[in-house]
This record gives structure tokens, C-alpha cells and sequence, in this order.
């Protein structure tokens, strides 16, 4: 493995969700005008990438399944410094769910693993328009890797053992988790800071043609595992809630133990079964 | 350290004179590097926006097919206010429904994308988000390439051209100019207001894609030298006021305060009531004129629009003299490139000549004494709107007083206020300016 790491990072264009607005009528999300971004988390993910790049050598693939103007996000890719960037492109791909992409996404990452085959694939958390976490691990499972999520930092890889320890976010601390290569990795936010590319850099992202692949390009086996016709998620509607209006109310009494017992009968007022839950706790030893 | 880059020519800037300069020279067959500091072409960019096609339309024939137009311009009001009334006038013409209209409104955020695809197709390399920070200069002082914010960031070119904007910061720091005053600069800000099409279309008058502009000044620039305007686009009005930066310091008066007081004028709250704001910005002008243009030419670099103030206050255009010395200076270039000549000052002087002989440097030179004129005679912005809103009151009022009183009473108030010498003195003053 003298020739460093091969890395794919997948990445996704998203609509800048600071910016949506919902229409008031009609309670759909209105896209019309809404810049895209690259999905924020993405961007750890590239970054993580090549900075492993740096230190151990390797090449870094952005990989990204959009329309067209998804060349865009891997420009962008390209002028912070990732080496190529390849748009999985086809109208098959169109109206696809998490799993019809993780199937289309691995076809690729296998396909860019016939010339050499992948070490790490990178994904973000999750997406900020989706928010479903599933792309990554749906990969992970396609192609029976490894799977690493919400990783914060990765500090030693040995390429002779085929070895990578990672640090993974858990409830209440931290995990340090030991796996072999090949792996995918699924990056948290705040883990790292986006890279600005140089000059040479910017120049070459913009003068790059993005390679795009179709679904045949892509090496798809199976056409009906892509887009709408693979995906089993259907939307059934999308509305915003509306804001609720509760008012607060202030609890009177004397003493701290008759405000308690005055709250706790009004919330019993409000669901009898409460009062099982609401134990009272022991007092302090003095 | 790399080997830096080398480019035939180097662009600063996508705003409508960088964009018209990248163009001509990459179809000219010259190597060209245009270098934005915004996200995109037009992220940045600021303007009211009034397209005039003429300046567009020698660059880019079939530009109606393609690019972002809001409306075309069918009426022209001119609006003297007071804090209650105008008087103006307006033009209205249904022959400016014609085939190739000759203005539009646009908005710039997306026209100047647009325009900048254009400048791709022609074969420039657009690079965005990068800020030249100064150029680079041989022994001799001339001019090689530029320095950016990025690492690696040197690149170097037979010329430069600088369309950097108002602020021309790239030239003063190299000492190729002086800096700005604030005499020579206004401060604009704007508002765009969402309203539906047919909301815009009944208050206006108006239906397919016509539109309407509204110039206006007087007492809403609460005695500085400013003006103000409402432009119709398709689903959005655009209104904003600007006065001298100068004037901002001195009377202490905040833009947006302005721009609220403007918005309330019982003339045009009723325009745009129920809009929805839906983008603030806030822009430099050059409006010093022809006495403040600066050098525009030198040892391997240009200099083109706003940079160079290429702005005519009087009539409201700029983008069009941005475009045109663009244009002029990458002509200049790409003939001096087919010649084999080396961009010298002396070969760059062409650039010059062509801006003389063009309606750029001759409008700007009719009205080089205007900006002192109105920035020492404040009362052409106070006084004379409330005397001809009263005027045409008097005259409009029915009463019971004869004609002949009212008339009495109308050139009275006129010589209270400006006394016969001084009203002598504003006329000739106004028409040695407008000369």
C-alpha cells in the first residue's frame, strides 16, 4: 500500500435549509431560488479525507448523485483540494430514497475500485435536508464494510496491518474503536475545519471537467434498485406544524413541597397515568 | 515555491465592466483569468438596476434570448418632493413596446451570473471567492500580475485589467491612484419588496413584462445631495435612496432612516403597501465625475468602470459606462496583442482615446461642474421642491382668489426665499452645469 490511501467521499447538494421558507398556503417547502450548498456535514468528511491524504499520501474521489448542476458541489470539492470528482448522473437516478441511493452510490464506489480498490469511503453524519443517517451505513452494508459513524477523529491508520482507530461520539463519551480496512466512515460536525483551497488549486477545479457517469457508467446491475422505482419510501405529506399555543402557568404555595403537590396535581389533571411515574424521592440525608 | 501561473491578460472583478472586458479579450483569442472575491459573479454586486441595452446589446446581440430581464421600461416619472407632494412629470410610451426594448430592470444577482456564463463560454476562467489583495510589479515599476488571498496565490500576466469596483482598492494601495474622497462617493441603500405580478401590474398600470421607473428627489434627502428611485422587476419592486458620503458625515442622518422616510412618503407608501422585504443592501457610487476619474491606464494595467468612476449621476447610468470602457479597454488590449505590441503605458494610451471619443467621457465631461454645483447649493434639494409643490398648489386650489393674486403670491414666495439675484445666479449656475 505504497501508494497511500484511495478515498471516496460522497457528498450531496443541498438546498441551503437556512434560507427555505414553507409556503403559507399550500405548507409545501418553496425551493424556487433557495442557493445549494454542499451538505454542510459533507464537508467534514472531505476534509478528514485529506488530511489523511496529507499525512499518509493517497488520492481523495468526491462522488456525488444529483442532476447536472450537482457538477457544481464537486467543483467546489475540487477547488478546496479533493483530486476528482465524479456526478453520478441519469434520469434513472431521479426520485431516489436512501436506499435506492446507497445502491446506486455503491455501484460506483465499486466501480472506481476496479482500478484500485478503495480503502475508506466518507460520508457525512447525516444530510441536512434528508436527516436520515441511512446513505452511509446503506453503503457500509452493500459492500460489507466496516462501518464507523459519527467519527470525530481519526488518529492512527496502519496500512501494513490494515488497521484504522477512530474516535466515535457516543451517549456520555467517547468510543475508541479499533476495525480493519476497508472501512466507511460517517464524520460529525465541528471534527475538523474545511481547508481553503490554493490558488493552483481553484485553478485546476475550474478549468476540470467533471467526469459524469450514468447508470450503465456507473456499472448499475440492476436499473430497478435506482431512483423512484427503488426507493419503497413514499412521502404521504409534508406540512409545517403549527405553533403551538400553550400558556405557562405559575405554581403558588408556601412552601416548596405544597408547590410540588400543586404541580403534580395539575399534571395529573392532565394525564391520570403520570401520577404512577411521579415517585417521590427520598429526602436528603442531613 | 511553484512555478505562478501566466495568463495573457488578468481580470479583477464580474461586475459588468470586468465581465464585458474577460469577454471581448477571450474572444480574442487572449488567455484570460477573471478573479471574483464574491461567491459567485454578482454575489456582490449592487445596483439599482436599470439594464440599458445598447451597451449589452455590442457585446452580446442576442442577449433578450438568454439573459434574466425583469421588465422593460415603458414609463419614466420624475418626482420633486416635498414631505407631502410632488410635482414631476413622466413619459409614457407605448413605442417603447417595441422589439429590441431599449431598458430594463434587472436584478443583478442574477443577470450578472448570467452574463458571466457568457464570459465561460467565450473561454475565460472565472475563479470566485478569491480576493486579489495588490499586484505585482517588475524593478521598473511596471505592473506583472496580481497577489491573492490564497496560498499560492501569485499569478502573473502581460496586463491587468483593474474593474474592481468603487472602492479601487487594489489600485490605491499600489499608488497608481489617490484614494477616495467622500466628496466623490454616495452611499446608496435599496430595498427589494416582494408583491405579486398582478399587485404590480394594476398599481402601476401596466401589463406583460412593461415597466415603470421612478426618479425622485427633493426634501427626502433632508437637505443633502441624493436622489431616490422605484423601479418595477416581475414579482418585486426595488426602491432606495442615496445621497453624497459626505453629506451622511455631516448631518449626522443614518441611510436607512432615509429609506424608511422615503417608503412612508404618502406618494409611495400606497405603491408598495403589503410588500414583503425581501433583501436590504447597501452600495458605494461614484459620483465624482469627470474631475475624479483617475489615471486609467499605465505599464502593464487598465482601469474600467466604477474603479474608474464611470458614472453619470445626472441620468442614472453606470452599468453602461462600465460596460463600455470594459469593452474598450479589452479592445485596446486584443488589438495590441495581434500587433505583437508589448503592454506598455504608451500602447495601453489607445485606451484612453477610444473613451474620449466615445459618449462615456463626453457625457461625463457636459456635467463635470454638476457635483460641486449641487454639493455647495444644497437648496436646489430643500428649497425648490417645496416652492413648485406650493406653486402648484396655489395654482391648483380653487379658492375664490383670482389668477392673477395666486401668480402674485407664487413669484413672491420664489423671491422670498431666493431673492431676484438669487434665483438669476441658481439659473445660470444650473445651465453652466448642464453644459
Amino acid at each position: 500500500m505504497s501508494q497511500g490511501l484511495n478515498m471516496v467521499v460522497c457528498i450531496k447538494q443541498v438546498p441551503d435549509s437556512a434560507q427555505i421558507r414553507v409556503h403559507p398556503v399550500t405548507n409545501t417547502i418553496m425551493r424556487q431560488g433557495v442557493p445549494t450548498i454542499i451538505n454542510p456535514y459533507d464537508l467534514h468528511a472531505l476534509e478528514a479525507a485529506m488530511a489523511l491524504r496529507d499525512r499518509l499520501g493517497g488520492t481523495v474521489t468526491v462522488l456525488t448523485m444529483g442532476p447536472p448542476m450537482a457538477a457544481t458541489a464537486l467543483r467546489k470539492a475540487l477547488g478546496h483540494g479533493a483530486d476528482r470528482g465524479i456526478l453520478l448522473s441519469d434520469r434513472f437516478f431521479a426520485g431516489a430514497d436512501t436506499l435506492a441511493t446507497s445502491y446506486a452510490l455503491t455501484s460506483a464506489i465499486q466501480k472506481i475500485g476496479e482500478s484500485r480498490p478503495v480503502d475508506i469511503v466518507f460520508t457525512g453524519k447525516q444530510t441536512i435536508d434528508g436527516d436520515t443517517a441511512q446513505v452511509g451505513p446503506g453503503i457500509a452494508r452493500r459492500m460489507g464494510l466496516n462501518q464507523l459513524t459519527y467519527v470525530s477523529a481519526i488518529p492512527t491508520i496502519d496500512q501494513e496491518a490494515g488497521e484504522i482507530t477512530v474516535h466515535r461520539r457516543a451517549e456520555g463519551g467517547v468510543q475508541v474503536l479499533k476495525t480493519k480496512l476497508p472501512c466507511l466512515i460517517t464524520m460529525l460536525e465541528a471534527t475538523n475545519v474545511l481547508r481553503r483551497g490554493s490558488l493552483p488549486d481553484m485553478l485546476r477545479a475550474e478549468r476540470a471537467e467533471v467526469e459524469t457517469w450514468n447508470a450503465e457508467a456507473a456499472g448499475v446491475e440492476d436499473i430497478g434498485k435506482c431512483g423512484m422505482k427503488g426507493s419503497p419510501t413514499k412521502v404521504s405529506k409534508v406540512f409545517a406544524p403549527s405553533p403551538r399555543a400553550e400558556k405557562a402557568k405559575m405554581v403558588e404555595g408556601d412552601t416548596a413541597e405544597a408547590k410540588a403537590r400543586v404541580a403534580i396535581d395539575a399534571l395529573a389533571e392532565t394525564d391520570p397515568q403520570l401520577l404512577s411515574v411521579i415517585a417521590r424521592q427520598p429526602a436528603l440525608a442531613s | 515555491m511553484t512555478q505562478r501561473e501566466h495568463f495573457d491578460a488578468i481580470v479583477v472583478g464580474a461586475g459588468p465592466a470586468g465581465n464585458s472586458a474577460a469577454l471581448v479579450m477571450a474572444r480574442g483569442g487572449l488567455n484570460v483569468l477573471q478573479i471574483e472575491r464574491g461567491e459567485y459573479p454578482g454575489a456582490k454586486n449592487v445596483q439599482g438596476a436599470i439594464l440599458y441595452a445598447d451597451a449589452i446589446e455590442r457585446l452580446i446581440p442576442d442577449f433578450r434570448d438568454s439573459a434574466p430581464l425583469e421588465r422593460h421600461v415603458i414609463e419614466q416619472r420624475m418626482w420633486m418632493l416635498d414631505d407631502e407632494a410632488f410635482v414631476g412629470t413622466s413619459y409614457r410610451s407605448d413605442r417603447f413596446n417595441e422589439q429590441r426594448p431599449n431598458r430594463y430592470t434587472i436584478i443583478r444577482a442574477q443577470f450578472d451570473k448570467w452574463f458571466s456564463s457568457k464570459v465561460k463560454e467565450a473561454g475565460a476562467l472565472v475563479v470566485c471567492e478569491t480576493t486579489v489583495t495588490g499586484l505585482l510589479k517588475d524593478k521598473r515599476g511596471r505592473v506583472i500580475g496580481v497577489s491573492t488571498d490564497r496560498d499560492q496565490g501569485e499569478v502573473t500576466a502581460d496586463v491587468v485589467v483593474l474593474a474592481d469596483g468603487v472602492n479601487a482598492l487594489i489600485g490605491s494601495r499600489a499608488g497608481l491612484r489617490k484614494e477616495l474622497t467622500p466628496n466623490d462617493v454616495a452611499l446608496g441603500v435599496k430595498e427589494t419588496i416582494f408583491m405579486p405580478r398582478e399587485v404590480i401590474d394594476a398599481r402601476f398600470n401596466l401589463k406583460g413584462n412593461e415597466g415603470v421607473v421612478i426618479e425622485a428627489a427633493g426634501s427626502i434627502t433632508a437637505g443633502m445631495a441624493g436622489t431616490a428611485f422605484l423601479y418595477t422587476n416581475g414579482d418585486s419592486v426595488s426602491i432606495g435612496i442615496g445621497c453624497l458620503i459626505s453629506d451622511f458625515k455631516t448631518s449626522g442622518v443614518r441611510p436607512y432612516y432615509l429609506l424608511e422616510k422615503f417608503k412612508q412618503h404618502p406618494s409611495i407608501a400606497p405603491l408598495i403597501e403589503g410588500g414583503e422585504v425581501k433583501e436590504y443592501a447597501a452600495h458605494m457610487l461614484p459620483e465624482g465625475g469627470y474631475n475624479a476619474i483617475p489615471q486609467l491606464y499605465g505599464d502593464g494595467w487598465v482601469v474600467a468602470g466604477d474603479a474608474a468612476q464611470m458614472l453619470n449621476a445626472v441620468h442614472r447610468e453606470g452599468s453602461n459606462l462600465a460596460m463600455t470602457s470594459g469593452r474598450l479597454a479589452a479592445e485596446t488590449i486584443v488589438a495590441a496583442k495581434a500587433k505583437g505590441k508589448a503592454m506598455t503605458a504608451s500602447t495601453l494610451k489607445a485606451y484612453k482615446r477610444a473613451l474620449d471619443d466615445s459618449f462615456v467621457i463626453k457625457d461625463l465631461k457636459k456635467y463635470r461642474r454638476l457635483p460641486n454645483v449641487l454639493h455647495n447649493n444644497k437648496h436646489f434639494f430643500t428649497d425648490y421642491p417645496r416652492l413648485l409643490t406650493n406653486a402648484a398648489e396655489t395654482m391648483l386650489r380653487v379658492d375664490g382668489v383670482s389668477k392673477k393674486e395666486k401668480e402674485k403670491s407664487v413669484m413672491g414666495s420664489f423671491r422670498a426665499e431666493r431673492g431676484l439675484r438669487g434665483l438669476a445666479i441658481d439659473i445660470l449656475k444650473m445651465n453652466r452645469a448642464w453644459r
